[in-house]
């Protein structure tokens, strides 16, 4: 499905501050696989994630989805096949649109975006149930602009758009992060429906260390742009917060965090 | 007093249109393009020109409004594709555009006074009568204004008009609707220009003559509008934008007209305009964002 084959990415190449980041590094994740990333700062979760989307270009090696080079293909053709949520929830929404116009704009993703007009109104309802399912009252306040809503209320209304298109790949970036805990929850049991109905293949980045746990069937532990834990299966089920945790810690002494 | 009002709002009405460009731009876009101070000129001098080849009056003002879609193009292309900061791509076209303007003008000053105008033709001369001679020129810029102000209103409610308006509100989310942010602000930056050229062509026409100088100030005449409107009546939110934009535009013409009336002369009008705009800057909390934005 998807592959990263011997990523190098430096950053400031050429000057004193050059810091190699991936070196030969390689991903390969299946149709299907939900996978939970986790890792200290700067171990090059997010880097991964903008490599795989193109918001930043790589030095050398490539990156293919279904077999196809997508290496050089720009940013937005690619999130053609994408769906990203973002760490902060309002990366992911028009604030100062209404959450009907937002809808919209995520509902017309592939299509043209000509002079017809902007909402169509027989697709209105299918909004309002997607909203609905939310549970947050969202459904009764279409025309409101979502940049009056909360924090929460904006990832799960980004969560819906990024998802309510046919795409192959979800991207979360520690999508939770910026939340409350109680509305994390809420967002992560949404982030799971929405996964499993629509069968998406998934790579999540985390802090978390018990969402790892809990969600998807693959986990990925990453340091200095390598991958130091990979388990999937029974393995992964068989995991626990504790045994990260342990090497966690180990590889944050190393670096005498 | 008459008088002044209508000479107030004649002003406003023409200027509303480019009120109405510098929205796209300022509001919408979030793009201080002072290319506006080129293509205002451009469309008086594409006017004038046309006009003393004796083209219909209302043809010259279509082919204002397409030659500063296509101006907003480039300034765009300058932008997006060259990567030039938005106020020097403005400020590259702009000082282009000034000898292009002479070029497609001829001279500094072209007048038109014995020609057909929008406001001027046998068509007006026979079905109004002499009474309502005085308000002919006030009547055919509300119309045209809200022509112009309708179709930007139904624009916005497209699919083209949410991707722009999203563009300026959220760029990542164009990106991640799997478009190129960069053609957006193009087509944006083209249909502002148009409209701020189709405003420079029909005040050629109610003055009766181009000239060079028209465009200084443009930019800020269409900022000061966009503000006052949308602060001043930020809170009535019965009206449209793009509404609170035009009143804007006649509320500060109205503005230079008092300062006028208290003993200004026209030759000062640039400081007043100048002056007032830092006020209105100073008084909108408008300038913190904008400042630390764009410095």
């Amino acid at each position: 499905m998807l592959r990263l084959i011997d990523i190098n990415k430096y950053y400031n190449p050429g000057t004193v501050n050059e810091i190699c980041l991936f070196n030969g590094f390689n991903l390969d994740v299946d149709e299907g696989e939900f996978v939970s990333v986790v890792g200290s700062n700067g171990s090059g979760k997010t880097s991964m994630l903008n490599i795989i989307c193109g918001s930043i270009p790589i030095d050398n090696g490539a990156i293919e989805i279904n077999g196809t080079d997508i290496t050089k293909m720009p940013e937005y053709k690619r999130q053609m096949r994408i769906g990203r949520v973002y760490q902060n929830p309002a990366m992911g929404t028009c604030p100062n649109m209404t959450i009907l116009e937002n809808m919209s704009l995520a509902d017309n993703k592939g299509k043209a975006f000509n002079l017809r007009r902007g909402t169509d109104r027989k697709r209105v309802d299918g909004y309002k149930e997607a909203l609905s399912k939310l549970g947050l009252g969202l459904e009764d306040k279409m025309d409101v602009t979502v940049g009056t809503l909360s924090g929460g209320q904006r990832q799960a209304v980004a969560m819906v758009m990024a998802t309510m298109t046919p795409i192959e790949f979800l991207i979360l970036d520690e999508h939770t992060a910026a939340l409350d805990p109680k509305t994390a929850e809420l967002i992560m049991e949404l982030t799971e429906a929405i996964v499993k109905e629509k069968k998406l293949t998934t790579i999540m980045v985390t802090h978390n260390l018990r969402y790892a746990v809990e969600y998807g069937n693959r986990l990925l532990m990453m340091h200095q742009g390598d991958i130091v834990i990979d388990k999937s299966g029974d393995e992964k089920q068989a995991l626990k917060v504790d045994s990260i945790l342990d090497k966690f810690n180990e590889i944050s002494i190393e670096c005498g965090n | 007093m008459l008088t002044t009002i209508i000479g107030i709002l004649e002003e406003g009405f023409a200027y509303g249109i480019l009120a109405l460009g510098v929205y796209i731009t300022y509001k919408i876009l979030d793009f201080p393009d002072l290319s506006v101070d080129g293509t205002f000129p451009l469309g008086g001098a594409v006017t004038v020109t046309l006009i003393t080849a004796g083209v219909n009056p209302l043809i010259t003002l279509l082919a204002s409004f397409l030659v500063g879609a296509l101006a907003g193009i480039i300034t765009g292309i300058i932008h997006v594709r060259f990567k030039v900061r938005d106020m020097l791509s403005g400020i590259i076209m702009m000082t282009g555009l000034y000898s292009i303007n002479l070029r497609i003008a001829g001279s500094a000053n072209v007048p038109i006074f014995t020609k057909d105008s929008i406001f001027e033709n046998n068509i007006i001369d026979r079905i109004i009568p002499n009474i309502f001679r005085p308000y002919i020129v006030v009547t055919v810029l509300f119309v045209i204004m809200i022509i112009m102000k309708i179709l930007l209103d139904l624009y916005l409610k497209t699919k083209s008009g949410y991707l722009l308006r999203a563009v300026g509100d959220n760029e990542t989310v164009v990106t991640s609707l799997a478009k190129d942010k960069g053609t957006m602000k193009i087509i944006g930056l083209s249909i502002a220009n148009a409209f701020v050229a189709m405003s420079g062509g029909i005040f050629a026409q109610k003055n009766g003559y181009f000239d060079i100088t028209i465009g200084t100030g443009a930019l800020v005449a269409g900022v000061a509008s966009v503000i006052i409107g949308t602060n001043l009546l930020r809170k009535v939110t019965l009206l449209k934008a793009t509404t609170t934009v035009i009143i804007g535009s006649i509320l500060y013409k109205a503005c230079v007209a008092v300062a006028i009336a208290l003993g200004l002369e026209a030759q000062d009008q640039k400081l007043i305009t100048a002056l007032l705009f830092l006020v209105i800057l100073i008084t909108s909390n408008e300038k913190k964002r904008r400042v630390k934005a764009h410095a």
